[in-house]
């Protein structure tokens, strides 16, 4: 429990920073340490695999994309929020809709269906009085057996969840597809840039081998 | 593995992801610089991910985690898509503010 509420509120209080530090630098370093934290949160929740992938993608690889455009777009870019008239009118509604939907939230979380101790989805059972049921659900560290290992996770993706596995790798290639369209610029375009460039470069080409 | 052998009941998990979810949420509805609306969006992806994990714990069903990793693939795509975008868009720019870009085609 005391390691739960210490990551509760690393993850909160980072998050809070990624959302309102001024300098995107900041929230990029906020935003490792939330994921930092999440991991932690993972293997406390025995995903071992999961927590090894959250640190490799989303700290190694996710967050160096960030830190890459950043740097792309150049620390000297000004960045200019909403105006203070119109973020002063925009946060209070937005703040008292975000609390009132996390106690929405948290009140149906009160009644949600519990498991009884493991098994698959279709054990569940509600049990009757609303409130006790929390008492009775609880995550204790260390779970049995192989659970959240690599061989586990490798045996369910690959045969369970193969066809969800196939699927992202079909959305991974439209991304990469994507990102080539978007940040590569259009055909025309490069034709144009090249075209523009063969003047110049074709004279130094002939001028060599006369020489 | 963790000193204090606490059990923490798997809704309490789901109460953090949502706190983290309204925050990232409100990342995005208040803030106009692009490269943290983007990173919100990553917290709202996170914040899923947690109960995700959660509940696959809580049941000790691995489900959850085939789904937190399909959601980390699909973050890390979205990721690299969106920042393409900022790097066309922002590039020629001396400023970055979402609100600028109002056009399409422009």
């Amino acid at each position: 429990m005391l390691v739960f509420v210490i990551l509760a509120v690393a993850l909160i209080a980072s998050a809070l920073i990624v959302v309102t530090a001024k300098n995107p630098v900041h929230s990029v370093v906020a935003l490792l340490a939330n994921f930092a934290a999440l991991a932690v949160f993972y293997l406390s929740l025995s995903a071992e695999f999961v927590a090894m992938i959250q640190i490799i993608v989303y700290s190694g690889a996710i967050l160096i994309l960030f830190v890459f455009v950043i740097a792309l777009l150049g620390a000297g870019t000004t960045v200019t929020d909403l105006g203070a008239n119109r973020l002063a009118r925009i946060v209070t509604p937005t703040v008292i809709v975000g609390v009132l939907a996390l106690v929405v939230l948290g009140l149906s979380l009160l009644h949600a269906p519990s498991p009884q101790g493991g098994g698959m989805l279709g054990a569940a059972t509600v049990l009757p009085g609303g409130e006790n049921q929390i008492a009775a659900i609880t995550i204790t560290p260390g779970a049995p057996g192989a659970f959240g290992s690599i061989a586990d996770f490798g045996r369910a993706l690959f045969t369970t969840y193969l066809l969800p596995f196939e699927l992202t790798a079909f959305v991974l290639l439209i991304a990469v597809i994507g990102v080539v369209v978007l940040a590569g610029g259009s055909v025309q375009e490069r034709r144009g840039k090249a075209a523009a460039r063969e003047p110049i470069a074709k004279p130094e080409r002939t001028m060599e081998p006369t020489r | 593995m963790i000193p204090v052998q606490m059990p923490v009941p798997p809704n309490l998990y789901a109460l953090v992801a949502g706190a983290m979810f309204f925050i990232g949420v409100a990342g995005v509805v208040l803030r106009r610089n692009p490269l943290i609306m983007l990173m919100s969006i990553e917290l709202m992806w996170n914040a899923a991910n947690l109960t995700f994990m959660a509940y696959a714990r809580a049941w000790l069903n691995n489900a959850g985690h085939i789904f937190a990793f399909l959601v980390i693939t699909v973050a890390a795509a979205e990721a690299a898509i969106g920042l393409a975008i900022v790097v066309m868009l922002f590039r020629p720019r001396p400023q970055s503010n979402v609100d600028d870009i109002a056009l399409l085609k422009g």
